[in-house]
Order: C-alpha cells, then structure tokens, then sequence
C-alpha cells in the first residue's frame, strides 16, 4: 500500500488527529540566544528561529513531538514552518536549509515509526511548508499595484529545495499550509510536481488555507470555494483550514467546505482568539467542544490545533472525537470548476 | 440590457480586453496606458462577463511583458479579479508567463496538435500542473479541420489523449473553428451548419467537454454591414447553443433577439447558415445571392418597422402608458416611456419622475384592480414585462442623474436557496411586489447563504425572502437564518415555497434568528405581509401578533407527545398483507429502455392543466375554470397565451423530451427492497414504514410491501424536459417576465405529462402486465390505472438522497442527460423520476412522521451516519 492509501484506510475508519502548535511550546522553554544558536557560528542573532533548532537543540523540537504523540496524534507536522530560503535568510541561514528540513523530518520519522511500533497504529510525517513572508498575489506598494516581491519561478525553486530536503528526511506529505495567498499555494503545488519527476514516484500534498477576515477570504482575496478550485488539480489527500481564528469563527466556512471537497478534511484552527496580552487562553474542552460539534455534523476527517493550542488541547479532541463516524466524502459531478477570487462553475455539456 | 445569452448555461466571456478583437484596447495598450485598460476590463464583468479573455498577441507588444503586467494590475482590483480568467494567446510562452501570475482556476486558450502529438500532451500536462482548465482548437498536423468530419476526428483524438494522460474531460473546452460563410465559394456553404452537427455529434463522443468559438468569423463576408452580421450571430447562436456550443467569444453588443429580426432577413440567413436551400433555387439564385441581395437593403437602415395606429394611440401619453400598463402591451411603451421623459425634461423635471408618474400610476391602478380580484396573475405579470421594459429605458438617464434616491417603498432581496434551482413561484412573488412599489433584487437559484447576507447588507436591505421547493431547502433556509443570526442582523426574514409551511418555519426557522420570520403562503399574500412589516405604524404590532401565532404553533406541537407513534417493530407486525399470487408477470422487455426524443405533440394530449392554472394562482379545475364566473376570462386568456406558446415549442422545436426507464429483478428484505441490477451487484433501496397508530384494520404503509420477499421485480424512471435556457435568456434580455413564468410552467407540465405517458407505456408494453388498459387522459389524471410510481423526496419515499442510487442504476446522466444538485434538486428543472411498482394492491400513502427508533435503524441500513440521516428525514421527524 502507497503511504496515500493507508492514510485513507486509517481516515476511513476513525477521524485523525493532527499535532498542536510549536510556537507556543517552544516559548515555554525560555531559550537564550545561545540556546538557539549552539555552535553553528552564525552571524546574524537566531533567537526565534524555532526552526534551527533541530540541528541546535533537538531535544525541544523531540519533546513536543512525544507529547503530542502521547496525547493521540496520528500524524506529526515536521517543525519547519520557516526552514525556506527566503524566511531563513532574515537569520544569515539560509545555506542551511537542506540540513534543517533533513534532520526535522527525521526526528518526526524516528519518533513516528517508534510509536508505531509501540501500539501498531499507523502514525504519518507531514511535512510543513509555510507561505514564506513574500506573497505572489499582491504588491508591496500601495502606488504600484503591479509591483511583486517575487515571481513564481524564484518561488517554486525555494518550495522545491524544502520539499525535497523533508522528503529526504522521511516525510509522508508535504503539507502546504497556512496559504494566505493561493497563487503561492500553487506555486508550492509545482514544486511538488517537479520533485515528483526528480523522484519518479507519487509525493502526495496536504494543502491548508488560512482565513483573514470573518466573510470567508484569504489575503489573496480567495473565498473557501474558490480556493478549493484553484488547487483541486493538486489532487490533495486533506484540504482544509488552519490558523485563521478560533474554531467558532471557523464554523461556517468549515461547513461549506466539508460539503465541496471530495477529499479528506483537515482543521486545525488556533485556541480560540489570542487576549489583550496576546496569550490564547481558551481552554482544552473548551476547543474540544467546538471541533466536537463538526465531528458530530460529519465534517471533518482529521482534527488537530494551531496557535496556542497545546497537548492538552489535542488530548481533549482527540477524546472528544474517539468513536465517533467520520465525515463521507462526497461524490462531485464533472461539471468545469474556474475561479477568479469567487468560484465559478459551469454544468456539463452532458447534463445540457 | 444586451441580448446576450448568458446565465447559466451560455458562459459569456468578455472579449473586449483582447487587442486582436477591440482597436481600443490594443490602443491604450500599445501606449502603456493600462489604468485605461484596466477599466476595459472593470467594464466588461460590470456588463455580465463572466471570464474575462485577455490576449497581447500583437507584433509590435512584448507580448509576454504586456500579458503579465496586466494579469498582475487586474490581480489587484477585486471586482475584476472575482471572475476567472482566460489567457489567450497563439504562443505557449505567453500562456505560461500568464499562468503564473493567475490565480483561482483560469482557462488557457489554445492548445492544438498543429505540432503533432508530443508539444500538445506536454501543454496538456502543465495546464493540468497549473490547475487550467484548456481551449483545444480543431487543429491538427495538417491544418485547421474544416469539414464535420475533420472537426469530429481531430476533437475525438485530442479528447482521448488528453484523457488518457488523466486530463479532467470537463476542463477540456472545443474550439471547432468557425469559418465564414456566404463568400460564393461554394465549398464554404456548409461551414455553418458543420459546425453546428460537429458540435452535437463531439458532445455526444466525448462526455463532459464544452464548446467555444469566435463568431465574427462566420459574417466575415459582410463586413461594414452591421445588421446583416448582427442577424447572422444571432441565429447561429439560436442554432448553435441547443446543440451544445456553451461559451463563445463576442461582443455583447453585436447580437439581436433573435425574435425581433426582420423575418425576411432571418429566413435569408437562416437559409444560408443552416443549409436550408442547397444549390440554385427557382429563381436561379442560391441562398448565399439571396442574402447577399437583401443585404444591400440592409445598409444603414433601422430594422424597425412601423406599426399600425390604433384608436388609443391617440390618447395623452399619460394614459397610453397607464392603458398600455393595464392591458400588457408593451409594442409601445419605449417611444411613450420617452416621450414622458421628454415632456418632463423640458418641465425641467427629472428622468425619475416618469416612474414615479405616469408609470407608477398605472402600476397604481394595476394594483388595484389586483388586489380588488379584478386582474389576475398572468395579466400582472405582463404588466410587469411593459413595467420593465419602460424602466429599462429610463435607467441610463437616471444613471446619468446620480444622485436619483429611488423611492420605492422597500427594497426586499429575494433568493432560492443553495441547493434548489426553482424559481417558478418567487419570480411570480417577485413580479407583484414590484407592481406593488417594492425594489427587488433577485439573486436567483442555488444562491448561498453568504451571497444574500452580503447582498442584503450591500443594499441595505429592508427585507429578505427565500423560496424552495424540495425538503432539504427547508434545512439550507435554517442555514440562512442562523447565519443572519451571527452577523446580528434585525431585518424581516420572509419564507416561501411549495414545501414551507408555518409548522416548519415555526418550529425550525423562527428559534434560529431574533429577527421576525414570516412564513408567507402565496404569492398575494407577500404585498400585504411586507407593507405591514415596512409600515411605521403597524409593524410592531404586525411581528408581535407573528411571534405569538409562532409561539402557539410550537406550544401546540410541544403538548403533542410521542403517544401516537408505534414502535418500529409494531409498525412492522402491522404491514400490508400483500396477495403476493396476484403479482405481475416478469417485465415483457426488462432491462433499460433510453428515448432520445419523445414526440411532444403526443405529450401535449396528455397533460394536467389544472396544476399550471394553480401554478398562476387560479383556482379551479380544468376545463371548468375557463368558464368559471370569477376567473374565467383570465384563465381563457392565459390558456390562450400558453395554446400559441406550445405551437411554437412543437413546430420550433424548442424543447426535447428525454428519457429512461428500466426494470430489475427484485426481493423485499423487510422494509428495504434488495435489486440484482446486473453487472453492477444488488443494491439495497431501505424504505421507511407509517409509524403513527392506525384505526383497526388499517395497515402501516411501506413501500417494500408491495415486493414479494421471495422475488419480484421493480422499476424505475426519469424524464427531463431539455433546451429552455436560450429561450429564457431571449425572455429575460426583453425583460420579459410573463413569457419566462409561462415556458416554466408548461416545462413542467410536459415533464408530468411525459411521466404519465411513460408509465401507460410501461403498463402496456415494456413490463405489460396491463396491454389491454384503455383510460381517458381524465381517469389518467385520476390515478385509476394499476401500479403506483413513486418519487424519492415525495410521501411514500421521503428522502431525497435515494434519487443518486436510482439515477446511477438507469444512468439517467447520460441517458436523459438529467443531474442532481446537491440537495438532490434535479436539473434540467422540469423533471420528474421515481420507481415503478406494478402489483395491483400497490397504492400511494404519506410516511409522515416517523420515530427515532426508525430512524436510527434506517441510518444503519441506509449506511449513513445519524445526522446525515437526520439531515434528508427533516421533515418526518418531530
């Protein structure tokens, strides 16, 4: 069986669950700049570049890994949110993006097939791909809207050198996530397709949109709907939300989507709106609760957290959700799905 | 307004950003002035576009440059960039340059085999890499396909390479080539018309593709003749769109109705186009010298005629707008709409006084004599077409004006909810309550929730209407509700349509949203219940009475208890005993039987009028009410109106009946029926059991009861009524409400009328355990013939989500070309399927309310989750 058809065995008999955050754990260490830094003998400050850790202090990035895994997760999310080119070269690392992305991916591999081993239950390496802080889609410069940080053929290398370094290392998926611009989602897509050909072998995505206002839109300006057209080609295993809001705010947009997509669904929304100091403090059942309720609508194929959730959090839904059915994927008609920033559909010629 | 088809069917892809098509556009752009050529842009999506085509192929442009600074700049102007995009270029460098600066799911026009094999898959791949979907022009090694044959060829061998590397057949757009007709090489003749059969015939090899071509081609020969080309686009559209061509490239502002073309021209380019008249005629002329003549007289000439006089032509303009607003006739009511302009510009008064004048006077008086009982719906709704057509005029005047507030007493967006796709009764409501002085905004069918929040907030809404059809609209209505919830809206929230009731909208909509929900029965009462909740006087009596009569709705339903419901298994011991020995013979011709094409005269002999009579809210039984006392003269009129109307659907063709029905072996399993359906296994159709207590000796109705446990056979059907769209887009380009409801509504009585006639067909000769049964179309309608055909989503068989099983067994997509939304709604609209129980003893019940017991046990076997189940049993649970 390929890695995408036991994800889909395992997806068809329970809802998954994915890990919770990073960032917020990996404060909860307090590191120094040292810390961060180790004896890589870098020039520029890394404190805050969580993701070096890996080559620098492993034992964080393995220790949040284990707790998330001891609190049911099915799948872990290599730490490499920023382990691209263009975000590591604000820290003067950018040559060492294969070797981050590499040693990232496996430690999640280690600890995954460990606990594999352990109960038999399958457990899958997703691969994370931020968006980079550069957008494809929009201008920098109010004055000169056709201005672009970026173009697409810079940003495909950057996505193909990190997917390729997490494959390498061991990763089941590239997920593609936290998309606020879905020219750049695509673009990540073709990286992919590219390493495909290097490999000569299927590496299958996970692509995740996050939303920047209430109404349902991405940075780009994408609604849900349109967005699910503009990446159906990537044939993904998962689509779905992350980051965003918290749940609540979540729900409709959750809701259209679960009743578009014919493949599996995947949220992992922050804990809840951050306060005035900045701090999620919603609490696990709390969130539990609020991804309970799509479970129980059969929304959602795979639960997991963004910012501010803890293991805590992912304990709560993953008790929350043990036995309880699976979304159905539903069966999409061959009708033509275009998208501008709004979906567009045209019925078949057949069905005239 | 243009005469352009577009909606739903037709994709109307703006061309006017294309600098080989617009000499404007090419302009600005060769002259850097793209804040200029963004507003082309802008232009065309305000004007309806709904894929902006952008083309830089010019020698003299950098074409890769000019493609993607303008993608760029348009990427960042949200009303342009909501539609998709087409990138079109004759070179692949400038295509690939474009696909990476769009995002969404953009088009890329063309691809060929021109190059041979190899260069078209690996342009194929990266589309597909690039998530487009892909133009293929009929072009291949040696040259463009000029011919039916050549066109068929070349399309069916692109089609089955694109699909054999995995290209999605959807995404695969045909351009078979236009060419031009009319040039007196005779080898040209047929052009037109090969197109056209290229297009059915393509259609028909390759599932799931579309059409496109460029028109002006086609009327190349008579350039500098604007109305001549006009004519010949318009009719080949006419032509071309019911064989399949569903998105073209051409400018909106070129086309006719192609009704209102001067017949003689029409007939001169139909001849040609069509190929109606091969060779010389008996006046030693071919069809191509016969238009080419008449052309002559074309040039520079309006194609208006003049029309006759009458008596009340004479009149004040005053009261031949009021007279023409009365009686419907809208001949007249553009040159009468501006001569009150006129008169009141030179007043010095302002273009919207027209409306609020002479125009809402009439209307006035239309509502009058409405509400009075003294005009009917059909009258109204053609008074609404000359309404229309008069404020059509006015409001590029008032538009130059600005600062015109409209007065109207209420601005009410209306919508059939996400998942449904009827609109017969809220155009109707839509219709009076714009008599009646309310602005309406009609957001159309299928049409989701955020789309009318949005809509409503835009338009500062003063009410909101939804309207459906099926049961799950009725879920998806509880959606709305809830959502104008969240975003705290207060407005009137009305609910309409065929399934909606008071129980349910007091039950279900009302508790999810603080706002007042009114649940409004029909399409009279609509004026009323929206003046009250508008007025400043009686509004808050008017929604305080409402939250009470709710309240007492829900208390009456809350005190009703469970007592009356049986246990399942009780239910169940109490099941139609059935006389399995009286059971019909095995179908004479089992398995399916497709017709492409059921003759629409025979179907006309069949119908039921009296639901079209209620479909316009007049009472009474057919043929009783043409003579009835109250309503009589109306329904004559409209029976007359919708007489001619048929004779035009028959002689014109405008509409096909297809169909498809099939029989399987089959067994009852308690109160599921089990099919052997062939190569396809036994599929298991679980129905649901009457529950409520019965009187002594009356049975707990299941449809599995009329199947013999120990084999038996069941059948199944759909019929669709196919080709209204061009026709509705022709009624809506001439704001033409009354002929748009009328084509709708004998749409629908067709479709019965050929579920009926499929049926009797059934009885006598496909299963024919009837051959000798004889019925007038009146004990037809009567239901007196043996054997019931029940239709998922109705009584017998309340949920909807059987109807994807029964159309994967009879295929009924391909077979009679009918799809299924999402909340099972059936498209083409005026269609009807169902199952075919043949047992003598078979009868029609109501399942009504059912208990959780069953349901649960319905979910296991039906293989769903709970609320999935819960979701499609709505209706019969508490």
């Amino acid at each position: 069986m390929s890695v995408r058809e036991t994800f889909l065995a395992e997806a068809a008999k329970r809802i998954l669950i994915t890990d919770g955050a990073f960032g917020t754990e990996i404060q909860n260490w307090k590191l120094s700049e040292a810390d961060y830094a180790g004896d890589l003998g870098l020039s520029h400050d890394q404190k805050g570049n969580n993701d070096i850790l890996a080559l620098t202090k492993p034992e964080v990035p393995e220790s949040i890994h284990r707790a998330y895994f001891e609190a049911g997760a099915d799948i872990a999310e290599t730490n490499t949110f920023s382990a691209n080119r263009i975000s590591q070269a604000d820290y003067g690392a950018e040559h060492l993006v294969r070797e981050i992305n590499v040693e990232s991916a496996k430690l999640a591999r280690r600890l995954a097939d460990e606990y594999q081993a352990k109960d038999g239950r399958p457990r899958f390496v997703a691969g994370a791909i931020g968006p980079t802080n550069k957008t494809l889609s929009l201008s920098p410069d109010v004055n000169d809207p056709g201005y672009r940080e970026i173009d697409w053929d810079t940003l495909v290398d950057v996505y193909k050198e990190q997917a390729a370094a997490l494959v390498e290392g061991g990763a089941d998926f590239i997920l593609i996530e936290t998309v606020f611009d879905t020219l750049n989602a695509k673009a990540g897509v073709m990286a992919v397709r590219y390493l495909e050909q290097d490999l000569g072998r299927e590496v299958p995505i996970m692509l995740s949109m996050t939303l920047t206002d209430l109404s349902g839109r991405n940075l780009s300006g994408h609604t849900v709907e349109a967005f699910w057209h503009a990446v159906r080609h990537a044939k993904p295993v998962t689509i779905g939300l992350n980051c965003s809001f918290g749940a609540t705010q979540l729900r409709p947009h959750v809701k259209t989507l679960s009743e578009i997509a014919d493949t599996l669904i995947m949220i992992y929304p922050n804990a809840g709106l951050p306060n005035e100091l900045g701090a999620y403090d919603e609490m696990p059942d709390t969130t539990a609760g609020f991804v309970g309720e799509w479970a129980i609508a059969g929304q959602v194929n795979v639960l997991g957290g963004c910012c501010g959730s803890t293991p805590a959090h992912i304990k709560a839904i993953a008790d929350k959700v043990t036995g309880m059915a699976p979304r159905h994927l539903p069966e999409l008609q061959p009708v033509t799905r275009l998208a501008g920033l709004e979906p567009f559909t045209m019925p078949s010629s057949t069905a005239v | 307004m243009t005469a352009t088809p577009s909606g739903s069917r037709f994709v109307n892809i703006g061309e006017r950003t294309n600098v080989t098509g617009s000499a404007k556009f090419k302009k600005l752009v060769m002259a850097g002035d793209y804040p200029a050529a963004i507003e082309v842009a802008r232009q065309q999506v305000e004007n309806g576009a709904q894929v902006i085509d952008v083309n830089m192929d010019e020698g003299l442009l950098d074409a890769v440059e000019a493609m993607t600074t303008y993608l760029k700049l348009i990427a960042a102007e949200p009303d342009i960039a909501r539609v998709p995009v087409m990138v079109d270029s004759s070179k692949w460098e400038v295509i690939e340059a474009g696909l990476k600066c769009v995002s969404g799911k953009p088009i890329v026009n063309s691809i060929s085999m021109k190059e041979g094999e190899a260069p078209f898959l690996e342009h194929a791949r990266k589309c597909m890499a690039y998530g487009a979907a892909v133009v293929v022009m009929a072009f291949d090694e040696t040259g463009q396909a000029d011919t039916k044959e050549r066109k068929i060829e070349i399309c069916e061998r692109a089609y089955k390479l694109l699909v054999g590397i995995g290209f999605p057949p959807e995404d695969i757009i045909f351009d078979p080539n236009v060419f031009a007709v009319a040039t007196g090489i005779e080898e040209h003749d047929r052009y037109g018309l090969d197109f056209i059969e290229a297009v059915a015939e393509i259609r028909a090899r390759c599932p799931h593709v579309h059409f496109s071509g460029g028109l002006s081609n086609l009327s190349f020969s008579f350039r500098g003749n604007e109305t001549v080309r006009r004519a010949m686009h318009s009719i080949f559209l006419y032509h071309a769109i019911p064989a399949g061509l569903d998105m073209a490239i051409v400018n909106a502002g070129q086309l006719d109705v192609y009704d209102q073309i001067d017949p003689a021209l029409r007939e001169a380019c139909e001849d040609v186009i069509m190929m109606r008249r091969p060779g010389v005629g008996e006046d030693g002329k071919t069809s191509t010298e016969r238009l080419i003549e008449l052309a002559e007289s074309y040039k520079g000439k309006d194609t208006v005629a003049e029309k006759a006089a009458e008596e009340w032509r004479g009149w004040d303009v005053t009261k031949r707008i009021e007279h023409a607003l009365v009686r419907g006739i809208d001949a007249y009511v553009v040159e009468d709409t501006e001569e009150a302009r006129a008169a009141i510009a030179a007043a010095g008064g302002r273009p919207i006084e027209v409306i609020e004048g002479p125009l809402m006077g009439g209307m006035n008086v239309v509502g009058d004599l409405f509400g009075s009982g003294k005009m009917f719906l059909p009258q109204v709704v053609k008074s609404a077409r000359v309404m229309k057509k008069a404020v059509a005029h006015l409001i590029p005047f008032i538009e130059a004006e600005k600062d015109a507030k409209s007065k109207a007493k209420g601005r009410i967006i209306m919508a059939t909810v996400k998942g449904d796709v009827h609109d017969i009764g809220k155009n109707i409501v839509g219709v009076v309550l714009q008599c009646n002085g309310y602005e309406v905004i009609d957001l159309g069918v299928m049409v989701p929730w955020s789309k009318i929040l949005e809509s409503a907030n835009e338009n500062e809404a003063d009410i909101i209407g939804l309207s459906g059809l099926i049961t799950p609209s009725l879920d998806e209505m509880v959606t709305v509700a809830e959502e104008m919830q969240r975003a705290e809206m207060n407005i009137p929230l009305l609910i309409g349509g065929a399934t909606t009731s008071k129980v349910h909208t007091a039950l279900r909509i009302d508790p999810a949203y603080t706002g007042t929900v009114v649940h409004v029965l029909d399409a009279s009462r609509a004026v009323g219940v929206a003046s009250q909740l508008l007025s400043d006087t009686q509004a808050e009596g008017f929604k305080a009475s409402v939250a009470i009569d709710y309240e007492k709705v829900r208390e009456a339903r809350a005190n009703k208890g469970q007592s009356d419901l049986l246990p399942l298994a009780e239910a169940r011991a109490n099941a139609f005993p059935t006389d399995f020995a009286q059971k019909p013979a095995a179908p004479a011709q089992p398995g399916l039987h497709v017709f492409e094409e059921w003759d629409l005269k025979d179907l006309v002999e069949t119908f039921d009028w009296t639901p079209f009579f209620r479909a316009w809210e007049l009472a009474g039984n057919y043929p009783a009410i043409l003579t009835d006392e109250v309503v009589g003269e109306s329904a004559t009129s409209l029976f007359a109106d919708a007489q001619a109307m048929l004779a035009r659907i028959i002689d014109e063709k405008w509409l096909t009946a297809r169909g498809v029905c099939a029989f399987w072996p089959a067994r009852s399993d308690g109160d599921d029926v089990l099919l052997d359906a062939g190569a396809s296994g036994a599929t298991r159709l679980p129905m649901l059991r009457q529950q409520f207590k019965k009187s002594r000796g009356r049975a707990n109705f299941c449809l599995s009861d009329f199947i013999d446990p120990a084999g038996d056979w069941l059948g199944g059907f759909a019929v669709g009524i196919h080709g209204i769209e061009p026709h509705l887009e022709r009624f809506k380009a001439a704001h033409d409400d009354y002929s748009d409801i009328l084509l709708k509504a004998l749409a629908d009585r067709f479709a019965e009328a050929f579920a009926e006639r499929l049926h009797a067909h059934v009885r006598t000769t496909l299963w024919g355990y009837a051959p000798e049964e004889q019925f007038t179309n009146e004990a037809l309608i009567r239901e007196e013939y043996r054997g019931i055909r029940p239709a998922p989503g109705y009584p017998a068989c309340p949920d909807h989500s059987l109807k994807p099983i029964l159309f994967d067994l009879l295929k009924a997509q391909d077979n009679a070309g009918i799809v299924l939304t999402e909340s099972q709604a059936m498209l083409p609209t005026a269609a009807v399927s169902g199952f075919y129980f043949a047992h003598p003893e078979s009868q029609y019940f109501g399942v009504a309310r059912i208990g959780r017991d069953q349901l649960e046990d319905y979910a296991v076997r039906r293989g769903v989750d709970l609320p999935t189940a819960e979701r499609w049993l709505r209706p019969n649970l508490d």
